[in-house]
């Protein structure tokens, strides 16, 4: 029996995931977390990168490399197939990027929570399409650069947890790569409980983001302690938790220390810093209500 | 049992009875009636299926094809535009190898919007690598959905039953329903030997090199080859459990025949009628009716056509700039071992207009003067001068 700081690998070494990738050390804990009593649905995305070619895989778990918009009913798809065949404990995950949730698979995520299926989905969002080389998502946070926003995004940051949330599904949770401790709790969360679990994991990308390799670890903990990315859960889209109290360090700590952000002027930081404050200021209003 | 069915009422009869495991669907006219009434089971308790209402019928193919993947019998059922949002889906479904059956009720593609039989929706979908059975009643509906499961699950490969709207799906007729009992011996349970299992992890639809790929593509083409003697040997196979078989094409009055009708689906119960008519007349006309498509049954086709002097095809379909798709195929088919039988390509009954035994016959006067295949499909049938008859 593991205790509940020991965790035994379900990703094997020797995937393709570029050097201090953010997402695959949010698979690796994902995976870790959700056990070997589990099947995958796996999107063209990274994460498909990540999986590997035929005939090998990095997952130790069952996996299904599905079409781009379809992880959501997919799983569902196998959930409800399992299900079918009287197997309630076996759990399925559904991981996607934040164009295959946000974007493209968007209708088929709200239609499988409309409908509670039992699965776990898992966003890792490192804010643009960057398999095929950084472009543009309704992820991607405003005034970014991508290849699709040479001068930076003038769009908004799609929030996919709270439109989660908003489907009233049993739990919606914000998490970091970067904070390992608590994106496996939130998973270890997801799994005691039925229905369509939603847990957007924030990974930082050095590729696409523009910061050396070696920073993922620290890029990752300023979005969270900047407040600039919370770490939250919301249980039946009504009772909020905070589950990381930030340090409320500037915000420029945190856009500065990346390549995308590098055109920001300080009017834009401040700008971004006036936002990033209100919404903390809704989201400890709202966790405070209960 | 004996029942008065409606086409789609005879699809879902004959889902049931096939005891899928996981049924995703999604409203459409005119397939409608076939969700409600498998909901309508499901709210019994006597579906015996777990019921996905998704939300497109493009969630219902991607639910289809993992839930199939996970090891679950698996049956849905769509029409026109919500087969053109699954296309990318179906090309999936046959690479995955997973034998899902899946009714479509033939409907006229938008723009400009319209409910009536046409089959150019599910023709778009030639290859998809589905196997494609066009049906000509509600009883042929029943089996063919019966009969596709197991072939689909001998050859590891999609079915598509096609019906015509309206024509099919909303019209009723007498139809035996067989005993649940005889079809749980003519169709055991679905037991992939490869899917999702914890106990066997496996990566499924990986990213492969480009000889990989040929390789996959070419499986999948040698795996549809041999559904087409699976398909001939099902139907043989239920004939003697249910006392019925349709074969691969239907030979009507074909034996002395000169002037051959070639059609699909409902026309070929219209073109009996026709054909009875002339041949007290003392006309040798006769008619070959299309029942699979996909895998084509060339050989039959050409054994069967071979001592035509002359032949028509009649399709509620067109290939824009080009002709019926029927007829195209025929040709191809009869190209490369008997020449010189001039084909005259019909396209009649576009968006559900009505083909009457009147229309058959007028087909067959103007095909019976013609010396000479038109290059181009023949469109408008009432202008008799026109044709010389």
């Amino acid at each position: 029996m593991l205790s509940e700081y020991e965790y035994r690998d379900n990703l094997y070494p020797g995937h393709m995931a570029c050097a201090g990738c953010g997402e695959v050390l949010g698979l690796k804990l994902v995976l870790q977390a959700v056990g070997e009593k589990a099947m995958a649905v796996v999107l063209p995305s990274c994460l498909g990168i990540i999986l590997g070619p035929f005939p090998y895989t990095t997952f130790k778990i069952p996996v299904f490399h599905a079409a781009f918009e379809t992880a959501a009913s997919s799983a569902a798809g196998i959930s409800n197939a399992l299900l079918a065949q009287g197997d309630e404990e076996t759990q399925v995950v559904a991981l996607a990027g934040d164009g295959g949730t946000a974007d493209i698979g968007f209708q088929a995520l709200s239609g499988a929570a409309d409908r509670d299926e039992n699965i776990i989905y898992c966003c890792f969002d490192n804010e643009a399409y960057m398999n095929t080389g950084i472009q543009s998502s309704s992820s991607t946070p405003q005034l970014a650069w991508t290849t699709t926003t040479p001068l930076g995004k003038s769009l908004k940051k799609k929030n996919m947890v709270e439109i989660m949330g908003a489907h009233k599904i049993p739990y919606a949770a914000s998490a970091c790569s970067c904070f390992p401790d608590d994106l496996r709790r939130k998973i270890s969360e997801a799994k005691k409980l039925k229905g369509t679990k939603y847990i957007h994991i924030l990974s930082p990308c050095p590729t696409g983001w523009r910061f050396p390799a070696r920073l993922t670890p620290n890029v990752g903990r300023l979005a969270v302690e900047t407040k600039y990315y919370p770490l939250y859960e919301i249980r039946n889209g009504q009772e909020y938790t905070i589950t990381h109290h930030p340090k409320n360090l500037p915000v420029e700590n945190y856009l500065l220390a990346q390549g995308r952000f590098k055109h920001l002027t300080k009017k834009d930081l401040e700008g971004i810093q006036k936002e990033v404050d209100a919404r903390w200021g809704e989201l400890t209003r709202r966790a405070n209500k209960k | 049992m004996r029942m008065f069915l409606t086409g789609n009422h005879a699809a879902a009869y004959g889902a049931k009875l096939s005891r899928p495991q996981v049924i995703a669907a999604y409203p459409i006219t005119p397939q409608s009636p076939i969700y409600e009434k498998i909901s309508e089971w499901d709210g019994q308790g006597a579906l015996g299926a777990r019921m996905m209402r998704v939300e497109s019928e493009h969630s219902a193919m991607a639910a289809s094809i993992s839930a199939s993947l996970t090891g679950a019998r698996t049956f849905t059922a769509t029409a026109s535009q919500g087969i053109a949002l699954m296309h990318e889906l179906l090309h999936f479904a046959s690479g995955m190898r997973v034998p899902i059956v899946m009714v479509n009720v033939n409907r006229s593609l938008a723009a400009p919007w319209s409910f009536w039989s046409e089959q150019t929706d599910s023709l778009s979908q030639r290859d998809t690598g589905w196997l494609k059975f066009y049906v000509a009643d509600n009883q042929e509906t029943l089996d063919t959905v019966i009969q596709a499961f197991k072939i689909s699950e001998t050859v590891f490969l999609p079915t598509m039953v096609v019906l015509e709207a309206f024509y099919i799906s909303h019209f009723m007729e007498p139809v035996e329903v067989p005993d649940q009992k005889l079809v749980d011996d003519f169709l055991p349970p679905f037991e992939p030997a490869f899917r999702l299992d914890t106990d066997n992890p496996a990566a499924f639809s990986q990213t492969v090199t480009q000889s990989q790929y040929a390789q996959f593509r070419i499986q999948r083409h040698q795996a549809m080859e041999d559904a087409l003697e699976v398909a001939g040997e099902v139907d043989m196979e239920y004939q003697k459990a249910f006392g019925r078989g349709y074969g691969l094409l239907e030979s009507y009055r074909l034996e002395d025949a000169e002037t051959v009708l070639v059609t699909a689906g409902t026309i070929g119960c219209t073109a009996r009628v026709a054909i009875d008519e002339l041949r007290e007349e003392g006309k040798k006309v006769g008619m070959l009716r299309i029942r699979l498509f996909r895998p084509f049954p060339k050989e039959q086709l050409i054994t069967s056509l071979r001592h035509a002097k002359k032949i028509a095809v009649i399709e509620r379909n067109l290939s824009p700039g080009q002709e019926g798709i029927f007829c195209e195929e025929l040709k191809s088919a009869l190209y490369s071992r008997v020449n010189g039988i001039p084909v005259c390509g019909f396209v009649l009954g576009l968006g559900g207009t009505n083909v009457s035994p009147l229309h058959i016959k007028k087909v067959f006067a103007i095909t019976e003067q013609m010396n000479e295949a038109p290059l181009k499909p023949i469109l408008n049938i009432e202008d008799e001068d026109a044709f010389g008859i």
